[in-house]
């Protein structure tokens, strides 16, 4: 099992150039659960995880793990505790899937040595769990979506952090991909104790995989706590600005939010 | 099975591990091949045992002038320019993520030969003071292009479009010192123009030497980061690389062997422009190609020296062979890359 | 919709865009200021009377009044020449719904150029009337191959894809050039009188040989301005407005490249006055191109002209070939219009 880390950010306020985006918002993200952080777009939700994960710097506030500014742990010392996912990241051209998951080992490695031992198994394990070692040798421009997106968390998951970031990680995949992904992520957290941290579109999809929900709005943090605490038709109009109800989702328990629009709506719930 | 899919994995990285050796010492081969076909060949060709003589010092007449004093700085500088350039554009295509944001197309190699020519003709300096001042002109170039290009999100297509817009300013530039400069500086100075090796002498080579000495295994050392810099800003620093400090080592190295290759033998066109992509299409990706696409450099400068000394009757200088190879291919790749919908 | 909200949308289409008599005269005195600047300005300056013999009195033979009927065909050669320009670059933006399109980014000037070399090297062709079929014939292959290459895959044509192919073909074919002249130096020595030769080695002859050009691309561009108007708004809109995008394609980009190819068979290649000219207007103007065409052509006139005085200023005792001042002088609009420009649109 993974160790457990104190991650909190305070009274953070953070942006780009001219734009403060994250107006004082201060967390705590529970170490070892899934953690989801949603809002409508343009409220900073990805920003708030790229201030988190150290690639936005924070105009004030302060941002520690095991109350240590994130700023003052070396890069490559962090980045074996802390690894994040991008949205859209790079692929480069030509490389095959085991190198390019071999990328992902770079923080335990010095420039002068190849692939140690250590090395050469976590890769084969990040591939193991995501289901890639037959593709190990392929060009990733071969691969369909789905299968791209396994090679990045593998990436991640290489990298073998105790807390990893994720930025809206199922964007772009169909709806089977997109649950696949979040089952695996799900293994990982309760095999590993991996701290998951991630930002998603789907409020459904948050519901049902989240431990912990953390709803923004315009840059503030409006609620948080366990989904079917947090997610509630009023909480919905608040910062998606959608009329809903909530029910109970049948097959797991967690909230489900069944929007109402102007039409097909039955006289019963017609207000 | 776990060790089944290690070894499964292993296989495929050995694999490529023993393309990159073998390419490599091909390379490195095919380069030494060429260092002697420059010592061997001229206008008159000596037995190799006199040019061996030659080389370690013994006096002979008619040999030892062509070999030592004409050949040699020539092979020399084809040899360590070739180099300089194939690493610094392979370092600007992969840190850029585009194989056509080279230093040539980006500009920094007109803000280095703008400065040169100007310090020829206006200040009539030589040596030590043209290298310094293309240096500094090549960086300042960098900087400019990069403040003009950052805007409201940094681009590369932006950066593309600067750097063309800011080299038609220099080559302005140049045309007008050219125009204004006495009818004697002209012969050097039209050498920051088109690239050459002919005249190159044994005195103007140590800045060129030590730039490389010292640059060169600067880049090479980075060369994983520069990998992991390829996966793009925000892989990159949550893996632990210091991007800012990486970024500018690469760029100050990179900017440093560019500017003084340029000044030694003037803007050899496409060089830095094509070693690059041949390295990689040759080794492939996964092991650092900064190594081969210095050789693949090298190979390019001697070959084509070569190539326009004795293929045809007059004999041209090596920036125009580079320029006739290199130019097909920057089509080629313009015409793969809209294809791939990747501009 | 109020019958005024109506009026107010149409209002652009039917009426003279803001201030246009005021540009309109300010352009005219500029453009009077110029021609005066460039027959008194130069390496030597000529007074107020030598200026008057050599324009009014032909029976005066100072040296003074030489000089100015000897600028007398330059500066109508300048102003033919930006006129063209102008106009070109014009209709090569909209052609290619592109703001970066002009001649020398696309590369046409080279084009030109390699085909005029190897007419000298070649062909043994030595006069203006000659090289004017050969640069048109470069400059149109060029431009075909360089739009073709740049309208490539997802997109279409992209300023970025568009300057790269052009910097790439230019690069392909200065090399060729090159390889062609140093050998020959007999090449070396007329190509040179013909790329420096810039606006001032303009003869009355080369001038009558041009304006039949000039006169049937600036009335193509005015005869289809209404029409690439509705092209700016997309080939699908442009097609529902009953335009055959195509045919006027391909009317328009012939006008554009007649107009630069047969300006760079006479002044040798010079850059970004179709840029600069095109630019300068539609930022005081607008987009509608039935004003900014024939503007344009006033402006380049203008920059042409001005750019040739200021290169015989300042490469004085000699001249500054009036290609590198336009260079120098236009590239920073290449630079600002990248800078404004959207990352996406890139």
């Amino acid at each position: 099992m993974k160790p457990t880390h104190i991650f909190q950010a305070e009274q953070v306020v953070a942006g780009y150039d001219h734009k403060t985006v994250i107006h004082g918002i201060s967390l705590v993200i529970p170490s070892n659960q899934i953690s989801v952080i949603m809002g409508a777009n343009g409220c900073g939700k990805s920003t708030l995880l790229k201030t988190l994960a150290r690639l936005i710097k924070p105009a004030d506030g302060s941002i520690t793990l095991d109350g240590k500014p994130i700023g003052k742990i070396p890069p490559k010392k962090l980045a074996r505790v802390l690894g994040l996912l991008p949205q859209s990241p790079i692929v480069p051209e030509g490389i095959s899937v085991a190198d390019l998951v071999g990328r992902g080992r770079f923080p335990h490695q010095s420039w002068h040595t190849g692939w140690t031992k250590k090395d050469v198994e976590a890769v084969a394990e990040a591939m193991r769990i995501m289901d890639i070692t037959e593709l190990a040798n392929h060009h990733i421009d071969e691969l369909s979506g789905g299968q791209r997106q396994r090679v990045w968390i593998a990436m991640a998951l290489a990298q073998q952090t105790d807390i990893l970031f994720l930025d809206e990680p199922t964007t772009f995949l169909d709806i089977t991909y997109q649950v696949e992904i979040l089952d695996l992520l799900t293994d990982l957290n309760r095999k590993y104790g991996t701290t998951i941290v991630m930002v998603l579109h789907d409020i459904n999809l948050s519901a049902r995989y989240a431990d912990y929900i953390f709803a923004l709005q315009k840059g503030m943090l409006m609620a948080e706590g366990e989904p079917s605490q947090v997610i509630t038709d009023t909480l919905v109009k608040d910062i998606f600005g959608l009329d809903c109800t909530v029910i109970k989702d049948p097959i797991s328990g967690s909230p489900l939010v069944v929007p109402k629009g102007r039409y097909h709506v039955n006289e019963e719930f017609t207000s | 099975m776990r060790n089944q899919s290690i070894e499964f994995i292993m296989a495929g990285r050995r694999q490529r591990r023993r393309r990159w050796i073998v390419v490599t010492s091909l390379l490195a081969a095919l380069a030494g091949m060429l260092c002697c076909a420059m010592l061997l060949l001229g206008s008159t060709i000596y037995p190799v045992n006199d040019v061996i003589r030659a080389l370690s010092g013994e006096h002979l007449k008619g040999v030892s002038f062509a070999v030592n004093t004409i050949r040699l700085p020539r092979m020399l500088a084809g040899l360590f320019a070739g180099f300089a350039f194939g690493i610094a554009g392979y370092t600007f295509q992969t840190m850029l993520r585009n194989p056509l944001a080279n230093p040539n197309v980006i500009g920094i190699t007109s803000g280095s030969s703008a400065a040169a020519v100007f310090c020829i003709i206006a200040l009539h300096a030589s040596g030590a003071v043209v290298s310094a001042a293309s240096v500094i002109a090549g960086l300042a170039t960098v900087l400019l292009i990069y403040m003009l290009s950052r805007g409201r999100s940094f681009s590369v297509g932006r950066l593309i479009l600067v750097g063309i817009g800011i080299q038609a300013m220099l080559d302005a530039v140049i045309s007008y010192l050219l125009l204004v400069s006495a009818q004697q500086d002209i012969p050097a100075a039209l050498r920051w123009l088109t690239g050459s090796l002919n005249g190159s002498q044994m005195h103007e080579l140590p800045p060129l030497v030590i730039t490389v000495i010292i640059f060169a295994p600067i880049i090479i050392v980075l060369g994983k980061h520069l990998d992991i810099l390829e996966l793009g800003e925000q892989s990159a620093s949550s893996l632990g690389v210091d991007t800012d400090k990486t970024r500018i080592a690469l760029i100050v190295s990179s900017v440093f062997m560019i500017a003084i290759a340029t000044a030694t033998t003037g803007p050899i066109a496409f060089v830095s422009f094509l070693s690059g992509p041949i390295a990689k299409r040759l080794v492939g990706v996964g092991f650092s190609n900064v190594i081969p696409a210095g050789l693949v450099g090298v190979n390019l400068v001697l070959a084509a020296d070569l190539i326009g000394q004795f293929a045809f009757e007059y004999r041209f200088p090596v920036g125009i062979i580079t320029g006739l190879l290199g130019a097909p291919y920057l089509i080629f790749l313009l015409i793969q890359m809209n294809r791939k919908g990747e501009l | 919709m109020s019958s005024s909200a109506i009026s107010k949308i149409q209002r652009p289409n039917s009426h003279l865009p803001r201030n246009f008599t005021l540009v309109l005269v300010i352009c005219f005195v500029l453009l009077g200021i110029c021609v005066v600047a460039s027959l008194v300005l130069g390496s030597r300056l000529v007074s107020y009377h030598e200026l008057i013999d050599g324009l009014f009195h032909r029976d005066v033979d100072s040296y003074g009044a030489n000089v100015v009927r000897k600028r007398i065909s330059r500066t109508v050669f300048s102003l033919f020449g930006g006129a063209a320009l102008g106009v070109s670059g014009a209709l090569m933006q909209s052609v290619t719904r592109n703001p970066i399109a002009d001649p020398s980014i696309l590369g046409v000037n080279t084009g030109a150029s390699l085909f005029v070399v190897c007419g000298i090297a070649f062909l043994n062709i030595s006069t203006a009337n000659q090289y004017i079929w050969l640069a048109l014939a470069g400059a149109a292959i060029t431009a075909v191959f360089v739009f073709g290459i740049g309208s490539m895959g997802r997109g279409g044509a992209t300023p970025i894809k568009l300057v790269l192919a052009g910097a790439a073909t230019s690069a392909a074919l200065s090399s060729l050039v090159t390889a062609i002249m140093i050998p020959r130096s007999y090449v070396m020595d007329q190509f040179r009188f013909w790329q420096v030769g810039s606006v001032g080695s303009a003869t009355w002859s080369g001038i009558a040989t041009f304006a039949p050009f000039l006169i049937a691309g600036i009335l193509t561009a005015v005869i289809t301005a209404p029409a690439l108007n509705a092209l700016a708004l997309g080939d699908e809109v442009a097609t529902g407005q009953g335009v055959r995008t195509g045919t006027l394609r391909l009317v328009a980009a012939l006008a554009g490249v007649l107009l630069c190819g047969a300006t760079t068979a006479l002044a040798g290649p010079i850059g970004f006055v179709g840029l600069l000219a095109t630019h300068a207007i539609r930022l005081i103007l607008g987009p509608d191109l039935r004003f900014v065409i024939p503007m344009s052509a006033i402006s380049g006139a203008i920059i042409l002209t001005i750019s040739d005085v200021c290169g015989r200023l300042i490469g004085s005792p000699g001249e500054l070939e009036v290609g590198v001042v336009t260079a120098f002088i236009g590239a920073p609009i290449l630079i600002i219009l990248a800078m404004k420009s959207k990352v996406r649109s890139l």
